[in-house]
């Protein structure tokens, strides 16, 4: 074993756990409620929202875990989200008809105080500064 | 929901948050001033969770959906004791951080209780 994965979740990378496991609760809570109300209503932006709620709590997951493996899900999910926020947040305000109903990513964030724009950015510095180093330390050592 | 009574759970909020949002960043690690202000919060949810049960009762009733308010509030009295558990298992500055974080989750999500109850916006 040449290389190890540095532990996600120490330091300051707990505190970006947190805000990641209540931004996966929030998103899960609004999506569920959605769902049941009225998903006739906007099923695109509503099953968006469950989509996010789903990739936020694996992101979660994926930062507690340790491992190569969970690392690659990390980046996978920060990027999906960071790109989701991007795309949706343009959606929405260029075809309002699509996107009738608010989403996690509606605006950018907007309904969130922006922590969903923010966030992936800060998770992606955190995987980068946690980054899989080459050590002549083996695994588990 | 009785007005006054959830501007006052939205300031001991903001103000518990912001106090262990500070405290964490300048080290402290989780003490009884802030697991404790962490508890009062919580408290005053299962308080808002008994007036809100028994408000349709006496002619005070949501103006929003009322399950949206229940999600909200729901998810709102779970994330203190999580949050209180952290701080239980994690000795470290940063939980001291994530209780100022919860707490703060709490004000932002009483405020949209707040908005769902009197202002109608869901």
């Amino acid at each position: 074993m040449t290389t190890t994965t540095p532990s996600r979740s120490t330091g300051i990378g707990r505190v970006l756990i947190a805000v990641y496991a209540l931004l996966a609760l929030a998103a899960t809570g609004r999506s569920v409620f959605q769902l049941l109300d009225d998903f006739d209503k906007a099923p695109v932006a509503y099953a968006l929202s469950a989509l996010a709620a789903v990739v936020y709590i694996v992101a979660t997951i994926a930062l507690v875990a340790p491992g190569d493996a969970w690392y690659r899900v990390a980046w996978i999910t920060i990027s999906f989200e960071l790109l989701g926020v991007l795309v949706v947040g343009l959606l929405s305000i260029f075809d309002p008809i699509l996107f009738p109903a608010k989403t996690v990513w509606s605006g950018f964030g907007a309904g969130y105080a922006f922590v969903p724009l923010v966030l992936p950015i800060l998770g992606m510095l955190w995987l980068h500064h946690r980054r899989p180093r080459t050590t002549a330390i083996p695994a588990g050592a | 929901m009785i007005e006054w009574f959830t501007w006052l759970q939205i300031a001991v909020a903001l103000v518990a948050g912001l106090l262990a949002l500070a405290l964490g960043l300048l080290g402290k690690r989780p003490a009884d001033i802030t697991m404790g202000a962490t508890a009062l919060v919580e408290v005053l949810l299962m308080a808002q969770i008994v007036v809100s049960l028994l408000a349709p009762a006496f002619g005070n009733t949501a103006t929003g959906s009322v399950l949206e308010f229940w999600v909200y509030l729901v998810t709102a009295a779970v994330i203190p004791p999580l949050a209180i558990v952290w701080g239980l298992v994690d000795r470290s500055r940063w939980s001291t951080a994530v209780l100022g974080v919860a707490s703060l989750a709490v004000a932002v999500m009483l405020y949209r209780m707040y908005q769902i109850w009197f202002v109608q916006v869901a």
